[in-house]
């Protein structure tokens, strides 16, 4: 039914994207689709890594990682964003776009009165994108 | 997540920046925020504190920051001038030493921005304000204000050679002097922070004086010391900015220019600026700095067809040619007499500018990366030092032309900059004498206010990297705090004390700060050393 899966990921939360990994792996092996695990950052010098090479290689190295441990089919997608503060949401709209997947699944925490202000991440991409959005809630 | 050992652009001189410390680590995560401990808390609480302190007793601040600033720019003069002077040379040196050619964020980095863009951005955050403010005022002041004693040097403009001193004056401020400053702190958290992969933040350029002591207290104070120099400099221009608009609204609306009219400028700019950084750097900061940048070049083209093409680029090569004559002898710090100038007006300005720069360095930084760091120096010195330049020869050659011309055209400029002294007005009493006033005077009052905008939103998302640890992507809520926080100190610093409060504050913590930058001169050279080229 699905094509191919877009998994957006923040390496700084690991432990908070388990349920989601999970959930990408069974989509991505119940219809043969190819996952890109996509990650958006600045090129200066965050928590994960030094530079955009450094950051692009850790990505790389989860998504095989991935590929390897749950047998799928993945490839890694590093966004380089000015201020990835606000720019998040574009940026993984982009990456739908650019991807070609058709569905989106990613982590998020439940709501809470910030979501009223700021929408969460996959509630704007469920409402801008044609693709179709798993938002996967923490236990 | 444990740290990489080699960080920059992989050589292996790289080694002796190579640190344990991993970004964030010292952060604390209250409320779904993600501050850095303690610098966050502690300029925060300082900053709540100071303005309270003020708001209570507003004629003591008032009569404490009255006393403040000339004494600091009096006492200290030698020391600002001096270490100008060597940011001044350094500067001048990286675009013809070999290291000159290392690129920014490596050898294989492209620039994220095009040429008009990243101009545009360095312009609207770095002295938009100053421009409108200061164009017609400082030309007119020099030449005309204190009997002529407040003349550049003492040189007397009826003298054949000397008749634009006045301007070549204010250039001086807004020239070499100024972008140097904001150079060597571009430039250093540029190199150490996309070459060198350490945090985006002040502290990140000691990491050869300090080691690994930046982590530590050093770090924290320099940090801090940036905060509170960023704060307070930004607050001035805010300061400045909300009194010019105050004033032209009275003068094209007939508003009372009381400080109720002010604290409402300033919180519905502080409010504009607020959706800027809700916006983003691309969104907000970019788009709005282009669109000042097309309303600024228009008011110019205004004035100068008006004030005549011809007369006023003649008059800007004569400029060029007196600035780069006069150029040793305004630098010089001992022995000047021309006092009112040099205490009054120079040192001030430096003491300005080093406040600013942690804010305007760390934003030249950011949209910098791929540029290299000869590119850089001639664009940051140089384009805005002759674009600063023009602007100042066709607004203050405008007013000059006016006051000479004898016609009475000028009576209006030298009633409120030489009779009394009524620095807002200034500029809307050249524009009056144009034609079009009811439409040109709204216009330059909305190009104020963008440049306001611009200038508060980018000095948030400075602040907040900063009391983030060199975080980018800090949560949206702790550049909210500190858009809010700038409007707030803007109000207290105004209502306790007025300008004088506001420039005291910015005089007192960009001295001990001039510490840090001439440091920084040392740090980005030894950096610069070891990267590729």
């Amino acid at each position: 039914m699905f094509q191919r899966i877009l998994a957006p990921v923040d390496l700084a939360h690991l432990e908070k994207l388990e349920r989601a990994l999970d959930v990408t792996a069974e989509e991505a092996r119940h219809h043969g689709a190819p996952v890109t695990f996509v990650s958006v950052t600045a090129a200066a010098p965050g928590p994960l890594a030094h530079n955009p090479e450094e950051f692009r290689a850790k990505l790389e190295a989860f998504a095989k990682d991935q590929a390897d441990r749950r047998g799928i089919d993945a490839t890694a997608l590093a966004v380089i964003s000015h201020d990835p503060t606000t720019d998040v949401d574009d940026a993984l709209l982009k990456a739908v776009e650019d991807t070609g997947a058709d569905l989106v699944v990613m982590a998020s925490h439940k709501p809470g009165m910030a979501e009223y202000f700021w929408p969460s991440n996959g509630g704007k991409i469920a409402s801008h994108s044609d693709a179709s959005v798993f938002v996967v809630r923490d236990a | 997540m444990a740290n990489l050992e080699s960080p920059g652009s992989g050589t292996p001189e790289d080694a002796g920046f190579n640190t344990d410390y991993q970004l964030g680590q010292d952060n604390i995560r209250p409320f779904g925020l993600d501050i850095h401990n303690p610098v966050f808390v502690i300029s925060g609480l300082v900053i709540i504190a100071f303005v309270l302190l003020a708001l209570a007793n507003q004629e003591a601040s008032a009569e404490f920051f009255g006393w403040l600033r000339p004494f600091l720019t009096r006492e200290f003069d030698w020391f600002l001038v001096i270490a100008v002077d060597i940011m001044l040379i350094f500067c001048i040196a990286l675009v013809f030493l070999p290291v000159g050619g290392v690129r920014i964020g490596g050898k294989d980095a492209v620039p994220d921005y095009s040429y008009p863009a990243w101009i545009a951005m360095l312009f609207a955050a770095g002295i938009g304000i100053g421009l409108l403010f200061f164009g017609v005022l400082e030309p007119v002041y020099y030449t005309y204000a204190e009997g002529g004693a407040a003349r550049p040097l003492g040189l007397d403009p009826s003298t054949p050679g000397n008749e634009n001193i006045g301007i070549v004056g204010t250039v001086h401020h807004w020239g070499l002097g100024g972008w140097c400053v904001y150079a060597v702190v571009g430039l250093t958290l540029a190199v150490y922070t996309y070459n060198k992969g350490l945090p985006m933040t002040l502290r990140s350029a000691f990491y050869p004086i300090l080691g690994e002591r930046i982590w530590g207290w050093w770090g924290h104070i320099i940090d801090t010391l940036a905060v509170f120099a960023t704060l307070f400099g930004l607050t001035t221009s805010l300061g400045l900015g909300a009194k010019q608009i105050a004033a032209g609204l009275n003068d094209v609306f007939g508003l009372e220019p009381s400080n109720t009219l002010v604290v409402v400028l300033i919180i519905g700019i502080t409010a504009i600026a607020l959706g800027s950084v809700l916006m983003g750097m691309d969104k907000g900061v970019k788009r709005l700095s282009e669109i000042n940048m097309i309303m600024a070049v228009l008011l110019f083209f205004f004035v100068l067809i008006l004030a005549g093409v011809g007369t006023t680029l003649a008059r800007f090569g004569d400029v060029m040619v007196q600035y780069v004559v006069n150029l040793p002898a305004l630098n010089n710090p001992f022995g000047r007499e021309d006092t009112s100038y040099f205490h009054g007006w120079t040192t001030f300005y430096w003491a300005w500018w080093i406040a600013w720069s942690p804010f305007v360095g760390m934003f030249i930084a950011r949209i910098s990366r791929g540029r290299t760091v000869r590119e850089f120096m001639i664009f940051v010195l140089i384009a805005p030092t002759v674009v600063c330049a023009l602007w100042m020869t066709t607004f203050g050659g405008a007013a000059i032309d006016m006051i000479e011309g004898g016609t009475g055209t000028g009576d209006g400029i030298t009633a409120v900059v030489v009779d009394t002294y009524k620095p807002e007005l200034a500029l809307f009493r050249l524009l009056d004498q144009y034609p079009l006033y009811s439409i040109i005077a709204p216009i330059s009052l909305v190009l104020i206010v963008i440049f306001f905008v611009t200038s508060s939103d980018s000095g948030s998302l400075v602040i907040d990297t900063i009391t983030a640890g060199g975080k980018i992507d800090a949560p949206v809520a702790q550049r909210v705090f500190w858009c809010t926080l700038e409007g707030l100190v803007a109000i207290a610093l105004l209502l306790g004390g007025g300008l004088s409060a506001l420039q005291g504050a910015a005089v007192s913590t960009g001295i001990p700060f001039t510490l840090v930058v001439l440091a920084m001169c040392w740090c980005v050279y030894v950096a610069l050393r070891t990267e590729a080229r």
